[in-house]
């Protein structure tokens, strides 16, 4: 451990909520003896052991991997989704940036389509809809190909790759004044659609998930780009660009969207 | 429902549809605008550039219909996200802190209807003459309609500048966020051209373009003929 060891005395407000059709409200608790070696959600941990010791109700939070890499963390820390670091997701949010004494804001998610199931946890089922409507491929494709046998220039290899970081947090929705899921959804369809596995059904998956997209209830993206700038993963504008389009051409030139609109095909 | 239906209904298509008439109605402000700083030329080069345009009828009534469809989809269509993304966030939080948006782009409703209700303002004050009814519907020497001076009346009263002036502040504010944003709504922006900055350049443009004429009668540069 390095000298630069300390222990926090902080005060939370954390929002409270019993179940999903009871009414919640911002509670403040406080919690003491914090290391800045904690993580954000160890510091939670801290909180609850702390509550149950008082025979008092745990709060309940989303996690697992505590490595950045599930997106299973989510939380408002301060207005910002998962703090406001940039590229940070909650679990890899440190004690350290925090100061003794100070006031930390903690809340669930909030929009239509993720309903709080309890406390600081949120329902993220609308995103799996979304995904299960058309982010994969059907083509069968055998066993593992030999490397190379299929080119895939880098730079769209790279591209992909980028889009594929989405961890499908949810904290471009957090993030968007429309509760918009654009950044999520954009993000799984860049990942396919810039390599050749993902060409052949583009267009018809464009306009499934779009469509499931607004089924689920989500706002429209006004471009203000605060998913951009709160996505632990750094995905960019870009990919919604590329939706964008790509949704003209569905709905213009896509035949089969055409004939199942008019029950013909 | 045809598919060209479920294209506009969806959030994106919707915003194409923003896009795309806020991209018409705005070319149609700079040839407004143009139009308008003709002003500088004097009393028979704007008066001639406005009865030209008036005895046009056969384009006028046209493009006056069209003006109107673009402006009432692009509301009806705005009403119609608003609600959407008002809903789709029914507990706010109590702690919100947006860093990169600008707050002009997350007031686009409320610029927006404050514009709707300028340019009903507007078309009532020139168009229809019935604000400062007195100016208008004078002729000049050549006997035509003399909007060189029912302009300049106009604008010497620091009200109705007053009025325009909120006005263009309005426009450019609404312009920089649409100016910014039709080519992202579109697909079209490319990291290579930075479209996302178009909006200051071009909201200050517009908003330059349209004051000056006001603002030179304003400080006595443009008078009426003979005064
Ligand atoms: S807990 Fe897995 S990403 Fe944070």
């Amino acid at each position: 451990m390095s000298d630069s060891h300390e222990e926090l005395d902080l005060t939370l407000h954390v929002w409270r909520q019993p179940d999903r059709a009871a009414p919640g409200k911002m509670v403040a608790y406080k919690v003491t003896g914090v290391s800045t070696h904690a993580s954000f959600l160890e510091m939670l941990d801290i909180l609850n052991e702390q509550l149950v010791a008082r025979g008092e109700e745990p709060v309940a939070f989303d996690h697992d991997c505590r490595e950045g890499i599930c997106g299973m963390c989510s939380l408002m820390i301060n207005g910002r989704p998962h703090g406001g670091m940039r590229a940070t997701t909650t679990c890899q949010l440190h004690m350290r940036f925090f100061k003794n004494g100070d006031e930390i804001w903690i809340e669930p998610w909030r929009a239509h389509a993720f309903p709080v199931i309890k406390d600081l946890c949120v329902d993220r089922t609308a995103f799996d809809k979304v995904i299960s409507i058309g982010g994969f491929v059907s083509a069968n494709c055998g066993s593992a190909p030999d490397a190379n046998d299929l080119l895939v220039p880098k730079e769209a290899a790279d591209r992909a790759m980028d889009a594929a970081a989405c961890i499908g947090c949810g904290a471009c929705v957090a993030a968007c004044p429309n509760g918009s899921a654009m950044l999520f959804v954009a993000a799984k369809l860049s990942h396919l659609h810039h390599l050749p596995q993902g060409q052949p059904e583009r267009l018809a998956r464009t306009g499934a998930m779009v469509s499931a997209m607004d089924e689920a209830g989500f706002g429209a993206c006004s471009n203000h780009y605060e998913c951009e700038a709160a996505c632990p993963k750094d995905i960019s504008r870009d990919v919604i660009a590329e939706l964008n389009r790509d949704y003209a051409r569905s709905a213009f030139v896509h035949r089969e969207r055409a004939n199942k609109a008019d029950g013909s095909g | 429902m045809s598919w060209f239906a479920r294209y506009v209904r969806s959030t994106v298509g919707a915003k194409h549809v923003m896009a795309v008439t806020g991209l018409l109605l705005f070319l149609f402000a700079i040839v407004h605008m143009v139009g308008h700083l003709q002003m500088f030329g004097g009393p028979d080069m704007y008066n001639a550039y406005a009865n030209f345009l008036q005895n046009l009828w056969e384009v006028k009534w046209p493009t006056r219909a069209g003006l109107l469809a673009l402006l009432l989809i692009h509301v009806a269509v705005a009403i119609g996200l608003v609600a959407r993304n008002r809903g789709a966030r029914p507990v706010a939080y109590a702690m919100y802190k947006p860093v990169v948006s600008r707050s002009a782009g997350r007031a686009m409703a409320w610029t927006g209807m404050a514009l709707f209700a300028f340019l009903a303002f507007h078309i009532i004050h020139f168009t229809a003459g019935q604000v400062q009814p007195k100016y208008f519907h004078t002729l000049d020497a050549q006997g035509r309609i003399d909007a060189y001076s029912m302009f300049v009346r106009g604008f010497q009263n620091v009200g109705i500048y007053a009025t325009y002036l909120a006005g263009m502040v309005l426009l450019a504010l609404h312009l920089g966020h649409g100016a910014a944003s039709w080519l992202q709504s579109l697909g079209l922006r490319h990291p290579k051209y930075p479209a996302d900055r178009l909006g200051l350049p071009i909201a200050a443009f517009l908003f330059v373009g349209y004051m000056l004429p006001p603002t030179a009668v304003l400080v006595g540069l443009i008078r009426l003929p003979g005064a």
